[in-house]
């Protein structure tokens, strides 16, 4: 790892930096990690509102007559189905089925808008311009022009509603509109990696600061502080929703991580479809699965899973104490046949065996 | 941050108190504001050698397992019991109530680093 000298800086870093956040690299990135302590940015997410700048995310576009078709070629929900607004959920996949990224894919009047993982931004936006020029399409990165800022948790609308144009408490989940947040043009859209409601807004870069701080300032009332990226990731893990690097990578397809688990009924080709199409009808070797544990080890990527007989049958994912649950979670792939929800099994760390429960994702819905 | 002066430290931050052929060990403020909430640690028992350089325990917090590293040799003579209940300790006051294990030297000590060198390592690598 280089020095901290050598890591891009987001326009709000220096506001991170103010409030004594500890910063990591990130992806290349200098990223606020935590601000007060990981359980409490946790607890205040679930119970109030917290803000997270994800200007580390990649964020780009799709122009040109043919987008959709392009689009389509990309991700496998179907993109021409989708109505203007709508955002979904998926991944890139090459031809043998393997998961190059996950994504989400925001389909507005004349183009069609991506969010991307930072770690996978180069090699996502090389493969997505191969494809959108075979359709005539150009590729646009976004990612050092938009600023990208989230607001998640209960108190997210009370704290927004007066800060956006539009009426955003009638915008669904997994939609956007654009409109303005103080006075600024903004994609506004109720998504979120934390499992609880909110919005993610992108707007122009040289305003982050300042829209930064006013929803600070109008969420006071309302507890809204800024949360680091260890909590983003206990609060996704809590929710189900697979981080890339841990429960997708590239020899992880979206069969075997229940991200397609239905026969896909649009007609059109897509990378990697038949492939997932085989997987679905084969059905999985291994399954994702969540799992709780009373021992006081958290799981680590990387830990084996072994049955009672000492059996290999798996390998853990991700893992973290769940200041929800109250005990220690993690996520596995684990063979069929021994992936049932209620399933006694271990991690072994180091030959001692800690026994974990599997259990259902997610762990957590907010109450709706 | 300021590092107390009269102890030593190593590269992988812990310190150490020579108190005649005793040395009490610890981990770094710095050590344990970079590894935050702390929920596991794994200390050795009284009567285990301790041998420079190698792993003697584990400390895990929220988001990380890392090994502590013995920055001297000797037997354990004492091990801070009451740190499985109180991991805080650790972070509130590292360099008192945070101790991990006291051990009766076998080797020697001026492979440590002195504070100045110490707080040097840490803004170089910070």
């Amino acid at each position: 790892m280089g020095t901290t000298a050598d890591l891009r800086r987001t326009p709000l870093t220096d506001r991170h930096e103010a409030a004594g956040a500890r910063l990591v690299d990130f992806s290349g990135f200098l990223m606020p990690v935590q601000y007060d302590g990981i359980l409490d940015e946790v607890k205040r997410v679930r119970t109030q509102a917290g803000t997270f700048d994800l200007c580390h995310m990649g964020r780009c576009r799709i122009v040109g007559d043919r987008r959709v078709e392009a689009a389509q070629y990309l991700v496998h929900v179907h993109v021409e189905a989708l109505k203007q607004g709508a955002i979904r959920y998926s991944f890139f996949a090459r031809d043998d089925g393997t998961t190059m990224d996950d994504v989400l894919i925001y389909k507005d009047v004349d183009e069609i808008f991506f969010c991307i993982n930072a770690g996978n931004r180069a090699r996502d936006l090389a493969w997505m311009d191969e494809v959108a020029r075979r359709y005539g399409c150009t590729l646009e990165d976004q990612s050092d022009e938009l600023a990208m800022i989230a607001i998640q948790g209960p108190r997210s609308v009370d704290t927004m509603a007066h800060l956006c144009s539009g009426d955003l408490a009638a915008l669904k989940y997994y939609n956007f509109y654009r409109g303005k947040v103080l006075d600024v043009p903004a994609m506004i859209s109720r998504t979120g990696y934390t499992g609880e409601d909110g919005f993610e807004i992108y707007f122009e870069n040289s305003h982050a600061g300042r829209i930064w701080d006013a929803i600070l300032d109008k969420g006071r009332t309302h507890g809204v502080t800024p949360i680091g990226l260890a909590a983003r990731d206990t609060l996704r893990l809590e929710a189900g929703m697979a981080l890339y690097g841990h429960e997708l990578d590239d020899t992880t397809n979206p069969v075997e991580a229940g991200i397609v688990f239905a026969p896909i009924k649009h007609k059109h080709d897509f990378s990697g479809r038949a492939a997932i199409e085989r997987m679905l009808v084969e059905g999985p070797q291994r399954r994702l699965t969540g799992f709780t544990t009373e021992s006081k080890r958290v799981p680590r990527q990387g830990y084996d899973v072994v049955d009672f007989d000492h059996a290999l049958v798996g390998t853990v994912c991700s893992g973290s104490p769940s200041p929800t649950l109250g005990t220690n979670i993690g996520t596995a792939y684990v063979i069929d046949g021994k992936d049932a929800p209620g399933t006694h099994l271990a991690m072994d760390i180091k030959g001692t065996r800690h026994e974990i429960k599997l259990h259902a994702l997610p762990f957590y819905m907010r109450p709706r | 941050m300021s590092n107390p002066k009269d102890l030593k430290y190593t590269e992988s931050h812990e310190w150490v108190r020579v108190q005649g052929d005793v040395a009490t060990i610890g981990i770094t403020a710095h050590a344990a504001e970079s590894l935050s909430d702390l929920v596991f640690i794994d200390l050795p028992s009284v009567g285990d050698d301790l041998s420079a350089g190698e792993s003697f325990g584990e400390i895990e917090s929220v988001k990380a397992v890392s090994d502590l590293n013995a920055p001297v040799s000797g037997e354990v003579v004492e091990v801070n019991g009451d740190l499985e209940d109180n991991l805080k300790d650790i972070n509130d006051d590292p360099y008192g109530k945070g101790w991990l294990v006291k051990v009766k030297l076998s080797g020697g000590t001026d492979h440590l680093l002195d504070a100045a060198a110490y707080d040097a390592h840490v803004q170089e690598h910070a």
